[in-house]
């Protein structure tokens, strides 16, 4: 592949500042706005977290509402609803990562085993689909089709069975929840496994056939392990992103099945400190789950290092 | 074409793989059918089907038609529909020039280029957002809907990796000749780089149309509902859509008049779908595996 760099920028590294800027003003330019973008929308609000730390008054403000310290996290612990909200994240987050994680995978390794491109492609284009609508919409497709009224409960009726209180049992509901997920995204996750096959050596599985490899054999010693890099790399980004189940898809159905089962981590969040007023523990409990966040992803990337994968974040040598 | 190695499936094979991905296909298509069927069926092939319709026997737009002749829908669209086109266009302008600028080694190049990957660590959090929206004055303002999401990392970084392929001998030349950057951004690289450009302005207008949950935070006046929240407040939660807000009278069957709902917002997505997938899997690859 041909060197990215502009030969020019790239031997004028011991430039003095003027001469730089003067060659780069206008780059420096076109970064201002997204620049002042990120300052806005994202290290102010990050700076914003310190009202965790303090006794919030909306209007008194950050400058003059009074710091209480660790208080907030204290209240937290001392929370009987915090503590269900994140019992509910885990569960919900271990049921995806057990239910939700293989389908793509399996998914990619049946349309790379079709010898057809046409039902490949159609399939592929069907799949892909559902990740582009809202979960508004894809909730009430689910309520359409599984709710009390909804058209599988239509056809029961019609039989003379009784109704299945799919949208509404609180018992079933990490399942329900890792139904949407699978049928909203596991299409579209099924991508990057593809591009992964895609860039297997056809050579290895000529070889191997030519042993007398059959084709469970080649699938175990040749696919699988060339997905390897990618599936440890996407487990990784699910353990950093382990404290966020998806937001919209709980704060539509929590008045359904109720805050018992659907109150999670992000969830909590918004009604205690957006509806119910007390921004301070809203803020607690944002921080917290951010900072915690952040510190899972980092983890599992250097144990990912450990283990010799690449991870997320290549370490330069 | 099929490599050599590839033998041909078995008819047990076969039966197994058509099963499992008709299968899946089938649950994704059915229900999409099923709601645009409805929309489209009149009043008696609803009380006949008892509630849903999987083909409409005598076909009727009545619903759109109440739908779009004005009121609290034909707000919601106009609403969303400028989210959508705005937001779009702001949030290309303010990432291609940005992916542009940090995908060459320049001044500052560097400590921006971390300051956006750091975005995607951590997440500043529901309440501090709120309140610097709220300070900014955007409270029910589309402006609230629009601004934070001008900047997305994950396009960025798909943008920036693919600015960073275009050869330098190409840029090089260009500014012998007296190009400026301004220039060179304008007239090489984005004739070069249309196709992720649009897949990443597909995403980004993914993103506004299907914005929900920002709208219910930061909007509380109902005249500024997009389409979402509309769906979700009188198709999810069930509140009727009375002949009042809607300016029409007499109403089609309640249950024809919220599919339609669903399918408008449906509809623009469907649209854009099939000209810009072919170009996804390049988009999504240079993407998540570089990045």
């Amino acid at each position: 592949m041909l060197k990215p760099n502009s030969s020019k920028r790239q031997a004028a590294k011991g430039l003095p500042l003027k001469a730089k800027w003067r060659r780069d003003w206008q780059m420096v330019l076109l970064m201002i706005p997204g620049v002042l973008f990120l300052l806005v929308f994202f290290y102010l609000p990050v700076l914003g977290n310190v009202v965790a730390f303090q006794d919030f008054q909306p209007y008194l403000g950050i400058m003059h509402s009074e710091w209480n310290g660790l208080q907030n996290f204290v209240n937290l612990y001392d929370n009987p609803d915090f503590w269900d909200a994140l019992r509910n994240t885990l569960l919900l987050a271990g049921v995806q990562l057990l239910l939700f994680f293989p389908v793509p995978i399996g998914l990619a390794l049946i349309v790379d085993s079709l010898v057809s491109n046409r039902i490949r492609r159609w399939f592929q284009t069907i799949a892909y689909l559902p990740h582009f609508l809202s979960w508004v919409l894809v909730v009430t497709l689910f309520q359409q089709s599984l709710g009390g009224a909804g058209f599988v409960n239509n056809l029961l009726r019609q039989a003379g069975l009784d109704p299945i209180p799919f949208m509404t049992n609180p018992d079933t509901f990490p399942l329900l929840v890792v139904a949407q997920l699978i049928w909203k995204d596991a299409g579209w996750a099924m991508i990057i496994f593809l591009a992964a096959l895609t860039t297997v050596d056809v050579s290895l599985y000529e070889a191997a056939a030519a042993d007398g490899a059959g084709r469970w054999r080649r699938m175990w010693h040749i696919t699988l392990p060339s997905l390897r890099t990618v599936i440890v790399l996407l487990l990784i980004l699910r353990i950093g992103d382990i404290l966020s189940v998806g937001f919209e898809q709980f704060i539509l159905q929590r008045d359904s099945v109720g805050p018992g089962a659907a109150e999670v981590l992000d969830t909590f969040t918004y009604y205690a400190g957006v509806v119910g007023g007390d921004w301070s523990s809203g803020a607690a409990a944002g921080l917290a789950k951010g900072v915690v966040g952040a510190l899972l992803l980092w983890g599992a990337n250097s144990l990912a290092h450990r283990l010799g994968e690449p991870g997320i974040f290549q370490r330069r040598s | 074409m099929r490599p050599v190695w590839k033998e041909n499936p078995s008819p047990a094979y076969q039966a197994v793989k058509a099963l499992i991905l008709g299968g899946f296909a089938l649950v994704i298509v059915v229900p999409i059918l099923v709601v645009v069927s409805t929309s489209l069926a009149s009043d008696q092939d609803i009380i006949d089907a008892g509630g849903y319709v999987l083909w409409p026997s005598h076909p009727t737009l009545k619903a759109y038609e109440t739908l779009f002749s004005g009121g609290l829908m034909g707000r919601a669209i106009m609403v969303s529909v400028f989210v959508t086109v705005v937001g779009t266009a702001i949030a290309l302008a303010v990432t291609i020039a940005l992916a542009y600028a940090t995908s060459r080694p320049v001044l500052f190049g560097r400590p921006v280029l971390l300051m956006v990957l750091f975005t995607l660590l951590f997440a500043p959090g529901i309440i501090p957002m709120f309140l610097v929206v709220k300070q900014l004055g955007l409270l029910d303002s589309l402006w609230s809907l629009i601004l934070p999401g001008a900047l997305g990392a994950f396009n960025f970084v798909v943008l920036r990796t693919f600015f960073m392929n275009v050869p330098g001998e190409l840029l090089e030349s260009a500014r012998i000749d007296g190009a400026s950057d301004f220039t060179i951004l304008r007239q090489i690289i984005m004739p070069l780089s249309k196709a992720v450009i649009a897949v990443v302005g597909l995403f980004y207008a993914v993103g506004f149309w299907n914005a929900f949950f920002n709208a219910l935070l930061y909007l509380n006046d109902t005249s500024k509902w997009p389409v979402q929240v509309i769906l979700r407040t009188y198709v999810l939660q069930g509140k009727s859509l009375s002949a009042d807000q809607l300016g029409v009278e007499p109403l089609p069957q309640p249950q024809s008049l919220q599919m339609a709902v669903v399918v408008v917002a449906l509809v623009p997505i469907a649209l854009v779908y099939p000209f810009l997938q072919r170009h996804f899997t390049k988009g999504v690859i240079t993407g998540a595996v570089k990045g």
